[in-house]
């Protein structure tokens, strides 16, 4: 899935939604429970935060026996950084293009 | 990876074209023309109007490119506002007349979300450096 980048940014803007996504980047898939212990806020808060995270493409959660598991998925960001080489590619493409179009074109 | 984080957020493109600016200026406001080349659209040089560039949609976009003309000056500078999948941005194409025809620039530049953009970047140096091994694969 490509998640628009103001999407993403948006989500992470928030220091303890960073927080939980850089823990999942880090340690790997975990449970609310286990991201409650040590974030310092109440579970319900850690599951909103969890929710605009999955939201933006930025975490998975599967479920696995009783509890939800939820894991990073650090391609989302790639839109990130890569939308400037996707114009870049594209405008130059169009400038071949538009050449071709003159081309045609009567004087 | 690089740090394209840092870089500034304007893409330009520049090109030599063996025709006058006159021309090209034909091909860049006519919808007919602009089809041929770019995309499917409802422009008209008219500063304010608001229109659609269309191309074929693919998975996870629509296809649909919201703009509206900002800055018409006939043979020299066009510009409008290309906003698509949540990433506004403004398209200022200048013609300048050379010896040998016309240099056509392109500057595409991030708007207020570029703002939030930066801003975000600040902070974000860190966080992304942070992520660089498990983004590595990215690129």
């Amino acid at each position: 899935m490509r998640t628009a980048p103001n999407a993403i940014f948006k989500s992470l803007a928030d220091p303890t939604r960073r927080a939980i996504f850089e823990r999942l980047s880090r340690d790997g898939e975990q449970t609310v429970r286990m991201l409650t212990d040590k974030s310092g806020v109440s579970q319900p808060a850690v599951s909103k935060h969890l929710g605009v995270l999955k939201h933006a493409g930025l975490v998975r959660a599967r479920p696995r026996g009783r509890e939800m598991h939820y894991k990073a998925q650090p391609r989302a960001l790639a839109p990130l950084v890569d939308w400037m080489s996707y114009y870049s590619q594209f405008w130059h493409n169009r400038f071949d293009q538009l050449e071709a179009t003159l081309k045609r074109m009567e004087p | 990876m690089n740090t394209p984080m840092t870089t500034p957020r304007t893409l330009t493109i520049e090109r030599q074209l063996p025709y006058p600016p006159e021309k090209i200026w034909r091909a860049l406001t006519e919808g007919s023309l602009i089809q041929e080349w770019l995309m499917d659209n409802d422009f008209q040089a008219v500063v304010g109007h608001r229109f659609h560039f269309r191309s074929t949609p693919v998975a996870g976009w629509d296809g649909v490119i919201e703009s509206e003309v900002q800055t018409v000056e006939a043979n020299k500078k066009l510009s409008y506002s290309w906003d698509t999948m949540g990433l506004a941005t403004v398209v200022v194409w200048t013609l300048e007349t050379t010896p040998g025809g016309t240099m056509l620039r392109m500057e595409q530049t991030g708007l207020e979300k570029e703002a939030n953009y930066k801003g975000a970047m600040y902070g974000w140096q860190k966080f992304i450096g942070g992520l660089e091994r498990v983004v590595g694969g990215l690129q």
